[in-house]
């Protein structure tokens, strides 16, 4: 079990995180490559501050009519992207990882609230599988892929859960949270999570084609 | 309801510009075509909506056709990008001709590319931008609507919308003028002057269906004292099919044709007659395709022309009118140009009791006509007008609040919103911001 560890927590952990980096910077290198070819316009419409009113506008909570008329799924994305983020970088089980190997370390959350936060996720998951399965026009447009997601995205809170609270089993659910996670970085530049890098730029760029061009909202 | 049985199953539609131009489809023709629009035509900006989608739903809120036609899921925006684009990446341009009929009708006639949807997703995704790349690939296959089709033909013709011939234009003009002359004695719709302030274009169905528009125009350019002009030479419709249909090389012709009418002239600028589209392809798309950031000629929309003469007190009304009007904001003039307070100003400045329909502004729901959708003609009206349900329903709550008159200063609206009046029972009025204006303008009084 300790070689495993070791192998999880070693190489696999920098092959994930190189793969995570390097293909991230690759995806964008090549799409901004492409856009300099081929999307000439978008550079000369973007507008930094129109790109950030509307930014700035999705990334209030019920900021958009889109999200009013749609309160539950607002919440639960809000919740669900807050904790997504924060709980990793911040969890006390991981910045101790860092003080240890690199000698670097900062805040961490109280164990409690990155408990309470590592719920939010997997209940968002849930609820977002409900939404796929339950409601017609997203199911329309679901695709395995999108299950295939959130099976990747909720897998390192669930096992990240149980090993906290060694649940039993936990030695070998650990080994399974330390891969999952690793899997979930890897899939970020060649999936769908890629969004969390494309978002800036299309609501950026729609934001300056509404604000600069057709003077008009877009939330 | 699974399977809407509002609008004409596919399999059974009745338009020979789709069907014939399918017949003549091979799956080679289909490829090559497809891989040359997506690799020559297309770059990072569809690459990163196509990516970025988490098919999430979000989008169908925005949509009309999805509110009317009782949420079912095919008439979603991003539904209607899988139906089209999202497969055709993902099999490289291996599409049978059966897809391409189907991805034809989605995107010629289930789509008005009002770009509402585009503020409902959390991405800001331009649906309609990629809709218009389907419909790209289509003129690219030659498979078309008959019927837009048909009005593509006679701008490539005759440089305008509707087959009015030269002369007939120049002769329409001067019926105008000797009807405005009734109001205005000595008027003059002044042809080719050099130098005007305005150079005023219309659409082609102006002269060909709705003539007294430009008369009422005359009347009011020559109320307020405008040192206008409107050119005798092709040039003068601002109206633009092709732009709609994907046939960009047309649409960059009529643009040029039209900027350079009213160049040559030296024309200060251009005002343009109350219609949506035909900004749209002077503002955003067939200025950008010509190379222009903005448009080379300024061009200024009816409203704000309109708003203009309220502002500087160039015209005088007798009276407001008196009967309550609720106002349409058109998608290529809100959304695409964010003129609706204007045209609320202007509204104010004429109208004594004014009720908003909700939602309004940028959210307002779309006539269903627009983005050719009428221009599809009478196989597809059906389906059209059963998707403007919402539309009516916005309407009917408007009325029930006291409107009588719906304003809408769009001639696609008008079309759209006629049938949806008509179909639904709405039993309002529709009128243009000129209707408005020329019956209440205070015109001096004539010498007998």
């Amino acid at each position: 079990m300790y070689s495993h560890y070791e192998f999880v927590t070693g190489p696999f952990a920098w092959m994930a995180f190189l793969i995570f980096i390097f293909g991230s910077i690759y995806r964008f290198y090549s799409l901004y490559k492409l856009a300099r070819k081929k999307d000439g316009a978008v550079f000369e419409y973007m507008d930094l501050k129109f790109a950030l009113r509307s930014i700035g506008h999705w990334l209030t909570p019920f900021g958009s009519r889109s999200m009013k008329l749609n309160p539950s799924m607002t919440v639960v994305t809000f919740l669900f992207h807050i904790s997504l983020f924060l709980v990793p970088i911040f969890v006390f089980g991981h910045v101790v990882l860092w003080k240890e190997n690199f000698d670097i370390s900062w805040f961490t959350l109280p164990n409690i609230v990155a408990d309470i936060m590592t719920l939010i996720v997997i209940c968002s998951c849930a609820f977002f599988l409900w939404r796929r399965i339950k409601l017609p026009e997203v199911r329309y447009l679901t695709t395995v892929g999108d299950y295939v997601i959130l099976l990747i995205v909720a897998a390192p809170f669930i096992t990240g859960f149980w090993a906290y609270h060694q649940f039993p089993g936990f030695a070998a659910i650990t080994i399974i949270h330390i891969i999952s996670g690793e899997i979930m970085l890897i899939a970020i530049p060649f999936t769908k999570l890629f969004h969390m890098f494309t978002f800036p730029f299309t609501r950026g760029y729609i934001g300056s084609e509404f604000g600069g061009i057709r003077m008009a909202k877009d939330w | 309801m699974t399977e809407s049985n509002t609008v004409t199953p596919v399999k059974e539609i009745d338009d020979k510009g789709i069907l014939k131009g399918v017949e003549q489809l091979t799956p080679e023709k289909i490829e090559s075509t497809i891989l040359q629009v997506l690799k020559d035509e297309t770059g990072a900006k569809l690459k990163v909506y196509v990516d970025t989608c988490v098919h999430c739903a979000m989008c169908s809120e925005g949509c009309h056709f999805f509110l009317s036609m009782d949420r079912d899921p095919k008439y979603s925006p991003a539904a209607k990008v899988k139906q089209t684009l999202w497969e055709i990446i993902k099999k490289k341009g291996k599409v049978s001709p059966e897809f391409i009929k189907n991805a034809a009708v989605v995107a010629f006639t289930q789509c008005n590319l009002c770009k509402r949807c585009a503020m409902y997703c959390p991405f800001g995704i331009d649906i309609a931008y990629v809709i218009s790349v389907m419909r790209r690939i289509c003129h690219k296959l030659g498979v078309v609507p008959l019927y837009i089709q048909d009005t593509a033909h006679s701008h490539s013709v005759s440089m305008n919308q509707m087959w009015v011939k030269d002369d007939e234009w120049i002769d329409t003009l001067m019926w105008q003028e000797e009807e405005a002359q009734e109001d205005i004695e000595n008027l003059r719709i002044p042809l080719d002057k050099e130098g005007a302030d305005i150079f005023y274009s219309v659409i082609g169905p102006e002269p060909k269906f709705r003539a007294q528009l430009i008369y009422q125009a005359a009347v009011i350019m020559n109320a307020a004292g405008e040192n206008w002009t409107m050119p005798s030479m092709p040039g003068w419709d601002n109206s633009d099919m092709c732009m709609y249909i994907g046939d960009y090389e047309m649409m960059e012709r009529l643009k040029k044709e039209h900027f350079e009418c009213a160049a040559n002239l030296r024309a200060k600028r251009i005002v343009m007659g109350e219609c949506g589209h035909a900004f749209r392809s002077v503002y955003d798309m067939g200025n950008r395709a010509l190379g222009w950031r903005m448009p080379p000629v300024e061009v200024v929309h009816a409203i704000e022309y309109y708003n203009e003469l309220f502002e500087n007190k160039k015209i005088k009304i007798k009276h407001k009118f008196d009967r309550p009007v609720t106002l349409h904001d058109p998608c290529n003039i809100v959304r695409g140009r964010g003129l609706h307070e204007m045209s609320r100003n202007v509204v104010r400045a004429t109208c004594e009791t004014f009720i908003e329909m909700t939602p309004n502004r940028e959210h307002n729901y779309c006539c269903s006509a627009g983005g050719g959708v009428i221009n599809c003609g009478p196989p597809f009206k059906n389906a059209r007008v059963a998707s403007g349900k919402e539309k009516a329903q916005q309407l009917l709550a408007a009325k029930a609040k006291g409107a009588e008159v719906v304003i809408a200063p769009c001639h696609n609206c008008h079309g759209g919103l006629e049938d949806i009046i008509h179909s639904f029972g709405v039993d309002m009025e529709l009128k243009f911001l000129g209707d408005i204006i020329y019956e209440i303008l205070d015109l001096p009084e004539k010498e007998e």
